[in-house]
């Protein structure tokens, strides 16, 4: 267990250090570079040459490269020139209620999606499994913001009981739990979708296993079988498909975000790629990714919890 | 044991959790949005194969339509799709204008089409690009293996980590958005489950006897790569391709609504649909419904005829 979870580390370490590489790459292959990127077309050639000076950019790239590593490790991520604030700042504010967003509408969404996927596994071919099935497909094909649009129509137009914006939000408990219900709601259907379209056809599988055809050889009722058998079987695979989704739904989540004006990093990350605010988009880039990289690391320990062959084969 | 078992076993740097999610993703019927697509291997137990070619052959129909209607279609409905006329601007649907106008006045219908042309041309030519170099990339990885593999792959990883649609408007935020920008965006994000696909393929085609047989008779690298090797992988690459057209028209509609869009008077579906949400509040129903369901249909029609090839490749498979 120890060895393997020293082995998924350093591999995430490795990702992340791809990722950075990529970013810095980025970073100067803007047009007109860096720091034309941060003056604007006006600035004079003196003005350009100063701050090439203070920012260290005639030194030779690798160095340049590790320069920015170890400010990057220290949480030094560049400074917006367009809110006046270090980008290290502004992802304080709004990353953690991205987070919570993604958060509460995973957790939401696996606790909707598993149910009706095993349900559907169970039902295959009836007809209720067919009309699960064709709706999960529409979702499926349904952009994330038309699902939004579709809830403020029929919540803050047609039947006005919820907000349509969540501009308000941090100002009082109160109102915090309304404005993120068509949010939540929007990106966990999107989620629902999925996850219990890969539910239902990981439990077919598990149902045409020995081990069921045993368990009800020796007696047990359907839903016991099901419940304590065929259950956490299935969910050993959707656990890490879910890991494997976060980025997925990190981008559904820059979509509501822009949707309902959610400040999170999401709608940092959308104003900031209209007034083309280089330091924070690629800021926000390397912090979600590691976002990422770490919840599919947390994927794989909770895996290697619910599974007893990763835990005791390699260690 | 098939070809595809073979490949996911074949790789030595990936964690037993990874190696799972791959096996698992094998047995999956899902159209692939979210996740590279493998040949699975109770498809027909998921769904009826019968039931599943009669949607196939309903989603081909719906697919084809609405390339003639987009493309066919203005040469039999002649409007004017380049000129502002604001007397016209935002009227409800009419005889004259049967799903109403824009706010540049210009004829709904025509609109669609005209926006369904550069969303069709977009998710093509991302499908076709993408899956040339994923092609190419993976197979390389595949057949040269050991480090040269472990590196290139790693790579892959990386950027897959990283939340598509950030990447996109990032890339596409660099550069100023054209036709060729906007495809060049989505495809650098696009291409690396096509190559983690060929690849995984690759790693066990290359260990069969006709490989071995070709390369003692003198063959190149370069020639069993071409020769043996891709042609071997085209039916899984050709379902992932036509998956890919789906998962573009999807994501060059999220762009639009970023705003990360061609300048007017150019439009697509997804910029005809964030006209039709800004102007949700003034009640202009024929602005937003219209392009939604043009979306929603084509993914739709594009994501069943791609499970209808997936259940045709698979059946291909299992006699090889």
């Amino acid at each position: 267990m120890t060895a393997y979870l020293v082995r998924r580390f350093l591999q995430a370490i490795l990702v992340m250090f791809i990722v950075s590489v990529i970013v810095f790459i980025l970073l100067h292959s803007l047009p007109g570079g860096l720091v034309r990127a941060q003056l604007g077309p006006k600035a004079s050639t003196y003005q350009v040459l100063q701050l090439e000076r203070t920012e260290g950019l005639q030194r030779p790239l690798p160095v340049q490269f590790g320069v920015w590593l170890i400010n990057a490790l220290k949480g030094n991520l560049g400074f917006s020139y367009k809110m006046n604030q270090t980008v290290a700042s502004l992802l304080i504010d709004y990353l953690p209620r991205t987070l919570l967003l993604v958060g509460i509408s995973t957790v939401l969404a696996i606790a909707v999606a598993v149910p009706i996927g095993m349900w559907q596994g169970y039902r295959r071919n009836r007809p209720d499994d067919h009309v699960l099935n064709a709706s999960t497909l529409i979702l499926y094909a349904m952009p994330d913001f038309l699902l939004g649009v579709i809830f403020i129509i029929l919540l803050s137009l047609d039947l006005p009981v919820l907000p349509s914006t969540a501009t308000t939000f941090g100002a009082s408990l109160g109102t915090d739990v309304a404005v993120l219900v068509l949010p939540i709601l929007t990106l966990m259907l999107g989620n629902i979708s999925y996850y219990s379209r890969y539910m239902r056809s990981s439990v077919i599988d598990n149902l045409l296993e020995d081990y069921v055809r045993t368990a009800y050889a020796i007696g047990n009722s359907s839903r016991r079988v099901l419940v304590s058998h065929v259950l956490r079987n299935s969910m050993t695979s959707t656990m890490t498909m879910i890991g494997l989704t976060l980025p997925y739904v990190f981008s559904g989540a820059l979509i509501v975000e822009a949707l309902f004006n959610f400040p999170g990093v999401g709608l940092l990350f959308w104003n900031a790629s209209q007034d083309r605010d280089y330091p924070v988009l690629l800021g926000v880039v390397l912090v979600v990714t590691a976002a990422v990289v770490v919840g599919s690391l947390l994927a794989d320990i909770g895996y290697a919890m619910l599974d007893p062959r990763v835990r005791y084969v390699r260690s | 044991m098939s070809a595809v078992d073979r490949g996911v076993e074949g790789e030595s740097l990936r964690s037993p959790a990874e190696t799972a999610a791959r096996a698992a993703v094998l047995a999956e019927d899902l159209p692939g949005r979210r996740a590279p697509r493998l040949p699975a291997k109770r498809l027909r137990f998921v769904t009826g194969a019968a039931a599943q070619n009669r949607l196939a052959v309903a989603g081909l129909v719906v697919t084809v339509g609405l390339v003639l209607f987009c493309f066919v279609g203005p040469l039999l409905y002649r409007t004017n799709q380049t000129a502002t006329n604001l007397i016209l601007e935002n009227r409800a649907p009419s005889a004259a204008h049967l799903l109403g106008t824009s706010p540049e006045g210009r004829d709904e219908i025509g609109q669609l089409m005209v926006g369904g042309q550069t969303t069709l041309e977009v998710a093509f030519s991302v499908a076709i690009l993408s899956t040339a170099f994923g092609v190419v990339y993976g197979a390389i990885a595949g057949y040269i293996g050991g480090v040269f593999d472990a590196i290139l792959m790693r790579i892959v990883d990386a950027v897959l980590a990283i939340p598509f649609l950030f990447f996109v408007v990032l890339l596409a935020s660099i550069m100023t958005p054209n036709l060729f920008v906007i495809v060049l965006a989505i495809t650098a994000a696009s291409w690396l489950s096509t190559a983690r696909l060929v690849r995984g393929e690759v790693l066990s085609l290359r260990t069969r006897d006709y490989v071995a047989a070709s390369r003692v008779f003198g063959a190149r690298h370069r020639y069993v790569i071409f020769r043996h090797l891709v042609p071997n992988v085209l039916g899984v690459v050709a379902v992932n391709a036509t998956l890919k057209v789906a998962d573009t028209i999807y994501i060059y509609a999220a762009m639009a609504f970023l705003g990360l869009s061609l300048p007017p008077p150019a439009t697509s579906w997804g910029d005809l649909l964030t006209t039709g949400i800004n102007n949700l509040f003034a009640g202009y129903w024929w602005q937003l419904w219209p392009p939604a369901i043009a979306i929603v249909l084509s993914v739709l029609a594009v994501n069943v005829v791609g499970d209808g090839l997936h259940d045709l490749v698979e059946r291909r498979l299992e006699r090889r």
